[in-house]
């Protein structure tokens, strides 16, 4: 099964203070640490399982900078074959409909079985370029997969719902998925391995590669512009304890203890 | 007169909540862009949906179908494609749910019409519509606008708008013949599936401490569970917790998990993505520790602690062992 994985090279922020930058249009990532989507880091997991199981290959394709590379040789070392990175200054500020367009372009003429994409990016998080790459190639989807078994010509997927439910679908491939976390466990790879896979090749296209004009992409090709990025409004202050452990400890224990919860 | 489309979410035999929250935003938007608030309703037994989604709106467009039974992306799309084309409203609003972000990506490129998903709000600026939305987990607000178009698409996200009882309009139901022609043969529905249910019920849980990814290591899961114990509650956790197995998916709690109200809700190292927040923020107390002084978790929680939580997680479940004994 010939599988191509579209991964995206993000920042992490779970756990990190952020700040919007002077352009009001994005945030300060000098300090933040890149790697690859967490959504995509397990379709790409899904995809070497599937590669493991039944032969053929993997090709992840990313839309980024140079910096993307990192994500990339971690997918090479992880087990994908080919990586292909799309690079051109008219890309951006493009939105999910123009990453999916500029995808399209990028493998509609490669051979696939099946398209692996994360269900959305932590970064914006639109949930909208693999469902709308999907119909760009003319073939059928489904969001948010949980669990997928293929058999023979067609798949049989789990997608995620609210509560806990899910929707079991017969997809007719070739087929594309996005991928919800939680489906497979993403193999660790070690430094040795990342650097193994520096020798492997990454494809570098541009917009003339892709045969788009500049008005297709950026701002120019895109339906969603940024306006304008703020902290949201604290509509309800949480009131802070300040002090050593031990002091914030005993503060928590009186608040239990006048509610009747110690 | 224009339209303004709601796409009415239906499941097992119920109304979804999100349909009447966005039928709530849709009055103030058709009002406000002199539309007529439109339901569209598709399924095959729709039992008295059509009159309940009328008290809503000026009109319902109702198309019956053994293909729409159950959700199907690809059986909702050439119906809505259909009626969007004849009808031409100003806005189609769609749930960000499982069903809308299975639909309205593929929708908006087949018409080429201009989308926006997981909004939190939408307000027109003339014809111009302007949207905002969340980036980075909650932790960032983006007002975005639109490309000029006479039809938009939004996905809304759940429980963003509340949704109102009004006096019931009575709208008038217009059943719309069917386009769907041949069985759609690349995408079909098989079955729903229930996770099974565990042996700890969190949502009658009156204690709960919810553990996020901010624990790091499985190993450290042990000093969340005894700080739980101590405190006579349960365990809960936020999705990471869940994907990577150091709990069972029936301790989940959020928009694909549970939603808790118990009287006090212990948040540590969750930073508080709306799909968490959604699943606990009515909660009586809520208390929550993280290293981010700005972590949305603090936008819910009564009470905040910034430091690091495996200081402050030994020191509390200490006091609290001083406090029963005294």
């Amino acid at each position: 099964m010939d599988i191509i994985v579209c991964v995206k090279h993000v920042p992490e922020t779970a756990e990190v203070e952020i700040t919007v930058d002077r352009s009001e249009r994005g945030i300060e990532t000098e300090d933040l640490v890149f790697d690859i989507n967490e959504w995509d880091d397990y379709a790409l997991e899904e995809a070497v399982l599937l590669k493991e199981k039944l032969g053929g290959s993997v090709t992840a394709v990313t839309v980024g900078s140079e910096d993307a590379d990192s994500t990339l040789r971690k997918c090479l070392a992880r087990g994908a074959d080919k990586a292909i990175r799309v690079t051109d200054e008219a890309f951006r500020s493009s939105d999910g409909h123009a990453i999916a367009k500029i995808l399209h372009r990028a493998i509609k003429d490669l051979p696939f079985d099946l398209v692996l994409t994360g269900a959305l990016a932590g970064d914006n998080g639109y949930a909208q370029v693999g469902v709308a790459l999907a119909e760009m190639l003319g073939i059928p989807h489904a969001a948010m997969v949980k669990k997928l078994e293929p058999i023979e010509d067609l798949v049989r997927v789990n997608r995620e719902l609210e509560g806990g439910l899910e929707e079991v679908l017969e997809v007719k491939l070739p087929a594309l998925f996005t991928i919800q976390t939680g489906i497979n466990e993403p193999r660790y790879v070690s430094i040795m391995g990342i650097r193994k896979a520096r020798k492997k090749e990454i494809t570098v296209l541009n917009l003339k590669a892709l045969q788009m004009e500049a008005d297709e992409v950026g701002e120019s090709g895109s339906w969603v512009k940024v306006e304008r990025m703020f902290i949201p409004p604290v509509e309800k202050e949480a009131e802070f304890f300040e002090g050593t452990p031990d002091e914030v400890a005993s503060r928590i224990v009186e608040i239990l203890r006048s509610r009747g919860l110690v | 007169m224009t339209d303004l489309f709601v796409l009415a979410e239906h499941r097992q035999g119920e109304i979804r909540d999100i349909t009447f929250e966005m039928l709530t935003k849709g009055r103030e938007l058709a009002e406000k862009t002199n539309t007529d608030l439109t339901a569209v309703l598709l399924g095959h037994k729709t039992k008295d949906y059509a009159e309940k989604l009328a008290d809503y709106t000026e009109k319902v467009l109702v198309v019956k179908d053994t293909k729409l039974e159950n959700f199907n992306s690809v059986a909702y799309q050439r119906v809505l494609a259909h009626l969007i084309s004849k009808h031409k409203p100003l806005l189609v609003m769609i749930g960000h749910t499982g069903f809308g972000v299975d639909l309205a990506p593929s929708l908006a490129t087949h018409l080429n019409l201009p989308l926006a998903t997981d909004c939190i709000d939408v307000d027109f600026e003339g014809k111009k519509l302007a949207v905002v939305r969340q980036v980075y987990g909650g932790k960032v607000n983006v007002k975005a606008s639109l490309r000029d178009s006479d039809s938009y698409i939004v996905t809304i996200r759940p429980a963003t708008f509340e949704a109102k009882e009004i006096k019931p309009i009575g709208g008038e139901i217009a059943e719309v013949e069917s386009p769907l022609a041949e069985d759609i043969e690349n995408k079909r529905f098989v079955e729903y599936v229930q996770p099974p249910a565990g042996e700890v019920d969190i949502t009658s849980a009156d204690v709960i401490v919810g553990v996020g990814r901010g624990i790091k290591d499985e190993e450290n899961m042990q000093m969340v569970e005894e700080l739980a114990s101590a405190l006579g509650g349960v365990l809960g956790c936020s999705r990471p917790i869940v994907d990577k197995e150091w709990l069972p998916k029936d301790r989940q709690v959020g928009t694909s998990g549970k939603t808790v109200k118990p009287k006090l809700y212990i948040a540590v190292g969750v930073s508080g993505a709306f799909q968490h927040v959604t699943g606990m923020k009515n909660s009586d107390l809520i208390i929550a520790v993280n290293k981010d002084p700005k972590a949305p978790i603090f936008r819910v929680a009564d009470y905040g602690v910034v430091d690091d939580l495996f200081k402050v997680l030994p020191a509390l479940k200490g006091k609290i062992e001083e406090e029963k004994k005294a």
